[in-house]
Order: structure tokens, then C-alpha cells, then sequence
């Protein structure tokens, strides 16, 4: 007995921020910014919220799914921008998606959370302790942004993804790799109760493009998925550098997709993998069954990832 | 040891790989951002490839101090195993 993903929902803000926007905010460019960081335009709250954005998420992966909300019991929102501190993000998404007594919570491991997320049901599913999940990654970065400081107003966003993810006789969510390296754990920082993000920028680099690569060839590894077998790989959007740097080591086949979704939607934190990937299926870019590996990595520093069936 | 030339040929194989550098461009006084156009994050790259080609240590604090071609022999000539 194990799970599988039924089906995906993401939402995005309409407001599109283009690098030429920010050019006209702070001391940058167009060119510069596709350069280092990959990203063309970005999606920005008008208003809505972290429980907002999560909740629209969820309603179409439940409406896809086919369930109804009183066959969820369990839902775990992966965010580091809640808006509050108490109730969680989680009660209210179920609240207003009308799921009556669920396994409630959220989930803090900034950029990896999805992953994490979709690990713990997979586990609680596989233990019989749910049956049906929603796991949502959602994030309002623009609220812990300073605007002034183009090191970091050029890549973070906001946006929501989500994945209905049931029981299953075939185990489709492939073991997790998982862990952080505490050591470096201030290298990206939401901090104190004004918080705005920082980053180091060369080390995060460095990090990403090495030790994470070494976690994701594990992950196919535990899931016996070779990576040349891989329909895609999504990984956090952090940076387009980062994700070709990644690609290139695990040695993914010609064919494989690569998301990219950073281009047109910034970095959402733990949104972006399930945004990411809710995309690729829309679009029909992955076969139904098609293996595609998933990994998160980011604040903490923190990585999680697993090899999933595509819904 | 190594020899600085022998160094300076693998750290150009490397910016070639890595950034598109002319190998004829590269020459121990050349400025890896100035001279040669390499950016913090291809910088990065060339130093993780030169750690794996050398066997080395090159921290993240020491990357910084890495500011020429030159500079980088001496501490690969110094610190490899």
C-alpha cells in the first residue's frame, strides 16, 4: 500500500511584474537579471493572502481530483510567509474548502517544504493514519521583501500550488531523500518581526549546484528510477543557473522536460515545485505514469525530493 | 607541484567549460571579472571545477580573495594535496 498524486491545482496573482518594472525601482536590468538569475516577469499579490492564494490552489486539485472535500482528512500547507502565527494556514484552507475534521497543519522548511509535505502524507497514507490529503506549497514573499534591495526584490514572488494525494495500491511517490545542513543554516535568513529576506548569494550557489545534486541522484536511486529514465525533473525554481547546473549533473536524457516555470513566475519559495509541476501536467508535457523527479532545496538549508508518478 | 603554467592551462580548460572564455585570453594577470567577464556565479563554478581538476579545498570565504588568474595558481600551487 502506498499513494499517488490524483491530481494538481496552482494559482497565481494576476499582477505580472516585469524586470523592466523593478528597473524603474532599483538600480538594475533587464539584462542583467535574465543573466544571473533566469527570471523575465513575476507574479505579485494584489491582496490576496497565503491562505487565500493555497485555498484557490486546492480547490482545483480537489475539483480535478474528483473527491469531495469530506474525503480529505488530511491537510498540510508547506509555507514560511504565513500570515499569522496562530491559526495555521492549514485550518483555514480547510475551512474554506469545507473539509470537516482533518489532520491540520503547516509545514516551514522555506524552499523544500513541498516535498517535505508530500512526504508526511505519503507516509501517513502509507501508515493508514489518512486516506486522502491535500498538500499545498504557498507563499507571499512580496510581504518579506525589502523593495529596496535589488539582491533580493528581483527574485522572490508569490503563488500557490497544490496536490490531492490519495491511497494507492502501487506506491507512486517514490521514498523521500531528505535533510538540511544546519552549519550553513544562516546563509538564507527570514528574520525577526519586521523579517526580510537575505541571502548569500555565491554560497547558496555553491551548495545548490553541488551537495543538492548528490541528494537528487540518491532520490532516484531509493525510487530505482535511473535519472536518464526521468519523463522531468522539477525542481525548486530558484534560479535557472542553479536548475541547468543541477540537470546537467544527474544526467537526465535529451528528452526529459526541465522546468522552468522561475522564467514567467520568480522564486516562490515552497510553492514553486507543485506550481511548477501542476503547470507541465496542464500542458500535457509528462505522460500520465511518467516518472518525474521532484526536489526541493533552499532556506535552512534545508532539501527534500522523491521520485512521483505523474497524475 | 604543479607548475604555474600547467596550472594556468587546466584553470583555462576550466573558464572555457564554464564561460565560454578564449583559452589564448587566459594569462596569470588577468582579473577573472574584469578582464575575462566571469560572474560571481560562473566564478563559483570555476571554483568548484578547479577543486575536483586540482584536488583542493577552496572555501567559500577564500573565493573573494580569488581576484586574478594568478591568484588563483598560487593558492591552488599552495594548498593542493
Amino acid at each position: 500500500m502506498g499513494s499517488r498524486i490524483a491530481a494538481l491545482g496552482h494559482y497565481q496573482p494576476a499582477r505580472i511584474v516585469t524586470n523592466h518594472d523593478l528597473a524603474g525601482m532599483v538600480e538594475t536590468n533587464d539584462e542583467w537579471i535574465r543573466d544571473r538569475v533566469g527570471i523575465v516577469s513575476r507574479r505579485i499579490s494584489e491582496g490576496e493572502g497565503v491562505a487565500d492564494m493555497a485555498t484557490y490552489a486546492a480547490e482545483k486539485a480537489l475539483a480535478a481530483s474528483g473527491l469531495n472535500a469530506a474525503d480529505i482528512d488530511l491537510v498540510i500547507v508547506a509555507t514560511c510567509s504565513a500570515e499569522d502565527r496562530c491559526p495555521n494556514m492549514a485550518t483555514r484552507v480547510a475551512r474554506r474548502l469545507g473539509v470537516p475534521t482533518p489532520a491540520a497543519y503547516d509545514l516551514n522548511t522555506a524552499c523544500s517544504g513541498f516535498s517535505y509535505a508530500l512526504a508526511n502524507a505519503d507516509h501517513a497514507i502509507s501508515a493508514g493514519a489518512a486516506r486522502n490529503a491535500i498538500v499545498i506549497g504557498a507563499e507571499k514573499l512580496s510581504d518579506v521583501i525589502d523593495w529596496q534591495d535589488r539582491t533580493v526584490s528581483i527574485i522572490f514572488a508569490d503563488g500557490a500550488g497544490a496536490a490531492v494525494v490519495t491511497h494507492s495500491d502501487e506506491a507512486a511517490i517514490g521514498p523521500v531523500v531528505w535533510g538540511s545542513a544546519p552549519e550553513k543554516g544562516e546563509m538564507i535568513r527570514i528574520e525577526g518581526w519586521q523579517p526580510s529576506v537575505k541571502q548569500e548569494g555565491q554560497a547558496v550557489f555553491r551548495w545548490a549546484t553541488t551537495a543538492v545534486a548528490q541528494h537528487a541522484r540518491l532520490a532516484c536511486e531509493k525510487a530505482g528510477v535511473a535519472p536518464e529514465e526521468l519523463a522531468a525533473f522539477v525542481p525548486h525554481q530558484a534560479n535557472t543557473r542553479i536548475v541547468d547546473a543541477i540537470a546537467k549533473r544527474l544526467g537526465l536524457s535529451e528528452n526529459a522536460v526541465v522546468a522552468k516555470d522561475l522564467v514567467e513566475s520568480g522564486n516562490t519559495s515552497a510553492a514553486s515545485v507543485p506550481l511548477a509541476l501542476s503547470k507541465l501536467v496542464e500542458r500535457h508535457e509528462v505522460p500520465s505514469g511518467a516518472p518525474v523527479l521532484l526536489f526541493g532545496f533552499g532556506g535552512g538549508l534545508t532539501y527534500a525530493g522523491q521520485v512521483v508518478r505523474c497524475p | 607541484m604543479k607548475d604555474r603554467s600547467e596550472i594556468v592551462t587546466g584553470l583555462a580548460e576550466i573558464l572555457e567549460e564554464v564561460a565560454g572564455v578564449n583559452p589564448d585570453d587566459v594569462a596569470e594577470e588577468k582579473s577573472f571579472t574584469e578582464d575575462l567577464d566571469v560572474d560571481s556565479l560562473s566564478m563559483v563554478e570555476v571554483v568548484v571545477a578547479a577543486e575536483e581538476k586540482f584536488d583542493v579545498k577552496i572555501p567559500d570565504d577564500e573565493v573573494q580573495n580569488l581576484k586574478t588568474v594568478g591568484d588563483a595558481v598560487s593558492y591552488i600551487q599552495k594548498n593542493a594535496a
